[in-house]
């Protein structure tokens, strides 16, 4: 394979760079994405200068031009209007925005981080002889989670990639927002708990870069960032061969201890992985007894479960709050477990004046809608079909059919 | 650190003395803001000026004194958030090769915060009030503003949210969030002390005086403009302020709900933008960028306006392209509700969303360009006078673009996905306000500080200031644009590539030129006040003016004009002036109706204050007792019908002749 840097349409700018003497990563960066997204930059920027030099050197030559002591320069106090002059100020910025805005269109379309790569470098499609890496990034209190699904092991705070082979990050959170953004690689998108996001990029030259948390997350933000490491082939085998002899093991007893804040944290390594991790951090259902948000969304588009739903309010409080020996709001509720119901039958019955005999009391133990079906999935009964937020009826429909993890 | 504890008593709530932050820092500024105040409090006794201030000042309902507390609020505040910048500079360029600087994160994080708020809210927002509410009555024609005590009332409830954020420095902490303080991370599970709530209460105090003031203003001109004045008539810095005051009123609501849906998640424990139960922290972003995208024009149109009012002044020409200067601005005012996505690109919606949102950011750049397009042409065949206005206005037009083109930039998602968050876009909003609004405010200030006080400022230190500014700017945010492109992403407290710190000790350096600016500002004030006889302006339009605030005397009379004025077209005192239109003759003078001064809004907006902060601390008997005041006082004030007198015939005649005589002195 070739690890040659492919310089793009616009990488002469990287030389203006270099000249510079910093390193802009952002204008010379390693991954096809990331060049693209600077070269619509770059495009962009001189679109505007059409017409924004023209702008600021009149703006500079009519300040000069008809300054009061200058007596050659025409005089002309009432002279306010001009069609024509009307039709070119409306008209010249508008032709740039059909451009650019053209140019928006289809670069949003084909940079959308949603999208899988068509190419992993100028004039190299993505054929099946690539295989997508797959990463699920976790943006922790204040460290980064990556787990490599394929591979079956994790790492913190420490990403290494092959060059050339298109990767697929999945982003979530665990507490708060942030985003996850190697500059040199392909943009950043937000993580976000409780939700999924998806961003698509490839390296292409080998190295080491910076990744950062670049969106604001409380005291540790600062040192919340790792080192992209991008590696040919051998020498990923060689990292994940590395992981996989530490010995320690991801499940999710660990990942609740690591889960809690730390600052500056230093990489270190697993060298197994609950695979069904990533889904319940997702689904916010990593610590026992708690209710998958995947099956409550199931439930919920069922109907919901009713007065029995009451029941749920424990299994569904995300309680990081007692973890972190911080509060619940001073005049809210503590999360409760409602244990029975007391019916109108039932106070007729206390009072000794029942016609009818009581209905017995709600069973707890299974937390689902009235009257129905556990949902299928990887959280229900087939255990080994997938949930996704997006569509968790979709999984339920295939049922046990779903592919595997 | 906030380890303070969320005990509460019944008579302090949680406030007890782990409340007063151990923090030398913050102990050498009390003594100083403590000094400063007693020795304030000291010479107000000395010379006997409460009576006076109380009087003519804070019960006033004058819009023209009213507009001047703004601004005085504003150049107060100004000096509060820029040493929060300054401290910022200062951290970032020390915090280097393994050094933490000299900021822990919970004080850094609360400064970058404060300066947020603080210059948005208490700084931008006062100015751009203060103006609208000393000028557009004047040029409009008209005596007062529709509701001269809600006035009062607006700008000390926008005093009240102040003295609310300027407690947290002293007592508690401010929020540790950003400025929008996003959740989950401003909800109680994650910011569990008292930082948001005056966030919170801060914002909300002072935006029930933003949005009653916008009321007023979008009642004063659609219902008291001067005879004759059509709406294609209204002097274009009305015309921005009416676009501004009513996105004021359609925008500042949707703040406030949201920050009710926020502390209803923080006191009550909803679940609106939390994580579990349902919560959805992302309708948050958008529901505070609904109103924050407005907000930014609400920022800049009336500086948009000035810079008009100004160019064509001082070009000796009429404005080029009126009608396409108001259909711009009313354009804008449209489009700045259709772009709030593209301030989160990056959340993750899908690539036909985003590019929505980026294609109609550019469309709003298509109204400003024509907008520059206008002051351009306005200066093309002028004979333009380089005073201090229109050098703040020349420095804005090449400034603005830079700015505008950055912002067009970002507007581009997939552009935006390599430098949201990043110091690029803290360089492109700062160039946009720096560069827009506070350039816009001075040349405001410049323009009509002869017109409020009779005499012009000094143009020695005005110019010192200014060069100190405008370089300054420029050293102050071009690195940070470099920075920005080097993948630097803000928020940021210590940095580890070393090749970074040559960037950010040339941003500190324009720092210290923008203080120096700063300073030579308040010494030309100074110089001014005390030069004022040579300075003197006895016409009242020591510009060669063109709108109505040049009829009247400097600084005008309490009734502004004593007849109003009859508009026959635009540019009505520069028609006038050509048409020769003579002083009013004294036989006519009438009686004039006028409101009276009262102290009601000062004690509801301490009231709000007081409950305001009685919240913060959960000393709930507090804050039931405020609120019941609020509603007790309110109602007293509605049974006040002492609201009114009229000037006799007589004074304002002895006024007018005064003003005729010093007139043909003068002439």
């Amino acid at each position: 394979m070739k690890h040659m840097a492919k310089p793009g349409r616009l990488g002469w700018l990287s030389v203006l760079v270099l000249l510079a003497g910093c390193k802009a990563e952002v204008l010379a960066p390693a991954g096809d994405v990331a060049a693209q997204q600077r070269d619509l930059l770059v495009i962009s920027t001189l679109l505007m200068l059409v017409i924004i030099v023209p702008v600021m050197a009149m703006t500079a030559f009519f300040a000069w031009k008809y300054r009061a002591k200058n007596h050659q320069a025409r005089y002309m106090p009432d002279w306010d209007h001009s069609t024509k002059l009307e039709l070119l100020i409306w008209s010249a910025p508008l032709l740039i925005v059909v451009s650019l805005g053209a140019l928006t269109w289809v670069g949003t379309h084909l940079l959308d981080p949603y999208r899988p790569l068509s190419r992993v470098a100028p004039g190299q499609e993505v054929t099946e002889d690539h295989e997508v890496l797959r990463v699920e990034v976790v943006a922790l209190d204040w460290k980064w989670l990556f787990i490599y699904p394929q591979q079956g092991v994790a790492s913190v705070n420490e990403l290494t990639l092959p060059v050339d082979r298109p990767v697929e990050f999945r982003l979530t959170s665990s507490s708060v927002m942030n985003a996850f953004y190697i500059p040199a690689m392909a943009g950043m998108i937000y993580a976000m708990p409780g939700m999924e996001t998806t961003l698509h990029g490839v390296m292409n030259q080998p190295g080491g870069y910076k990744g950062i948390a670049s969106h604001y997350s409380g005291a540790g933000f600062s040192g919340m960032h790792f080192a992209a490491h991008a590696t040919d082939d051998a020498g990923f085998d060689d990292w994940v061969q590395t992981l996989r002899a530490g010995g320690e093991m991801l499940d999710r007893a660990r990942y609740l201890e690591l889960e809690a804040p730390s600052q500056n944290v230093a990489p270190m390594g697993f060298a197994q992985v609950d695979p069904h991790l990533f889904p319940r951090i997702v689904n916010m259902c990593v610590e026992e007894g708690k209710m998958c948000m995947a099956e409550m969304m199931a439930v919920d588009a069922e109907g919901g479960a009713g007065l029995a739903g009451t029941m749920n309010m424990a299994a569904l409080t995300y309680d990081k709050f007692k973890r972190r020996g911080t509060r619940a709001p001073v005049l809210g509720w503590e999360p409760f477990q409602v244990l029975s119901f007391c019916t109108p039958e039932d106070s007729a019955l206390m009072f000794g004046n029942a016609s009818v005999e009581a209905r017995s009391l709600a069973d707890p133990a299974p937390l689902r809608g009235r009257g129905m079906e556990p949902p299928a999935g990887l959280f229900g009964r087939a255990a080994t079909s997938e949930i996704t937020l997006a569509n968790p009826m979709a999984a339920k429909a295939r049922g046990g059919d779903g592919h595997n993890l | 650190m906030a380890t303070a504890s969320n005990e509460t008593t019944f008579l302090l709530g949680r406030l007890n003395w782990d409340a007063i932050p151990h923090d030398p820092i913050v102990w050498a500024t009390f003594v100083v803001v403590a000094l400063g105040g007693i020795g304030l409090l000291a010479a107000l006794t000395r010379y006997r000026l409460w009576g006076w201030l109380w009087r003519e000042w804070f019960t006033s309902v004058d819009h023209k004194k009213i507009g001047i507390m703004y601004i005085i609020l504003a150049l107060v505040m100004l000096v509060r958030g820029f040493a929060d910048a300054v401290m910022m500079r200062l951290q970032q360029v020390w915090a280097f090769g393994g050094s933490e600087g000299y900021l822990n994160s919970h004080h850094y994080d609360q400064i970058f915060t404060a300066h947020g708020v603080i210059m948005i809210f208490f700084v931008a927002m006062p100015f751009v009030t203060g103006l609208m509410n000393y000028v557009v009555p004047l040029q409009i024609g008209a005596r007062d503003v529709s509701f001269p005590f809600l006035n009062n009332f607006s700008f000390w409830m926008t005093a009240g949210g102040a003295v609310i954020v300027m407690v947290s420095l002293f007592v508690g902490e401010f929020a540790q969030t950003g400025w929008l303080a996003f959740p989950p991370l401003s909800g109680i599970g994650y910011s569990p002390w008292v930082g948001v709530d005056y966030y919170i209460w801060g914002l909300q105090v002072a935006g029930v005086g933003t949005t009653l003031s916008g009321i007023n203003l979008v009642v004063t001109i659609v219902k008291m403009r001067a005879p004759g004045m059509t709406m294609m008539r209204m002097p274009v810095f009305t015309w921005t302020s009416l676009c501004t005051n009513i996105l004021i009123v359609a925008s500042f609501p949707v703040l406030t709900a949201t920050l009710v849906l926020l502390t209803l998640d923080r006191y009550v424990g909803t679940n609106f933008f939390t994580n579990d139960l349902g919560g959805n922290p992302m309708m948050y972003i958008n529901l505070i960028w609904i109103w924050g995208h407005p907000e930014v024009y609400i920022l800049i149109l009336p500086l948009f306006g000035v810079f008009s009012e100004v160019t064509s002044t001082f070009s000796g020409k009429r404005l080029f392209g009126y009608s396409s200067m108001v259909y711009a601005t009313v354009c804008i005012t449209i489009l700045s509700y259709l772009v709030w996505l593209h301030h989160f690109f990056t959340m993750g919606s899908g690539a036909s969303v985003n590019s929505f949102f980026g294609i109609t950011t550019m469309i709003i750049s298509i109204p400003t360009g024509a907008k520059l397009f206008n002051w351009l042409f306005t200066m093309y065949g002028g004979r333009i006078r380089f005073e201090l206005p229109m050098m703040w206005t020349v420095a804005f037009m090449l400034t603005f673009t830079v700015g505008g083109m950055t912002g067009v930039l970002l507007a581009v998602p997939p552009a935006d996905f390599v430098l949201h968050n990043s110091l690029f876009l803290v360089a492109h909003f700062h160039n946009v306000i720096i560069g827009g609004v506070l350039f816009g405010c001075f040349a405001a200030i410049n323009f009509w500080w002869p017109k409020a006080f009779g005499y012009k400022l000094d143009v020695f230190w005005g110019k010192v200031s200014f060069w100190f500014w405008v370089v300054g700017f420029w050293f102050a945010f071009m690195p940070l644009y470099v920075l920005g492109l080097m993948g630097v992403t803000r928020r940021l407290r210590v940095f580890d590539d070393p090749d970074l710190r040559i960037w950010f000790a040339i941003a500190a350096l324009g720092a210290v030129l923008i203080a120096i600016g700063i300073a030579a500002m308040f010494v030309q004030f100074a110089v001014s006040i005390r030069k004022r006889q040579l300075n003197r302006d006895v016409t009242g339009d020591p510009w060669d003016g063109r709108t109505l605030e040049w009829a009247t005397s400097s600084p005008p009379p309490d009734y502004n004009f004593a007849f109003s004025p009859v508009v026959h077209g635009l540019d009505a005192w520069w028609e006038m002036k050509k048409a020769g239109a003579t002083r009013p003759d004294a036989a006519g003078f009438l009686p004039i109706h006028m409101p009276r001064n009262t102290g009601a809004g000062v004690v509801l907006a301490a009231l709000s204050t007081i409950c305001g902060l009685a919240l913060v601390w959960y000393i709930w008997w507090l804050a039931a007792l405020g609120f019941l005041a609020i509603l007790a006082v309110s109602i007293a004030h509605s049974f006040n019908y002492n609201r009114d007198y009229h000037i006799p015939a007589e004074q304002v005649r002895a006024v007018e002749d005064a003003r005729s005589r010093a007139l043909a002195q003068g002439a």
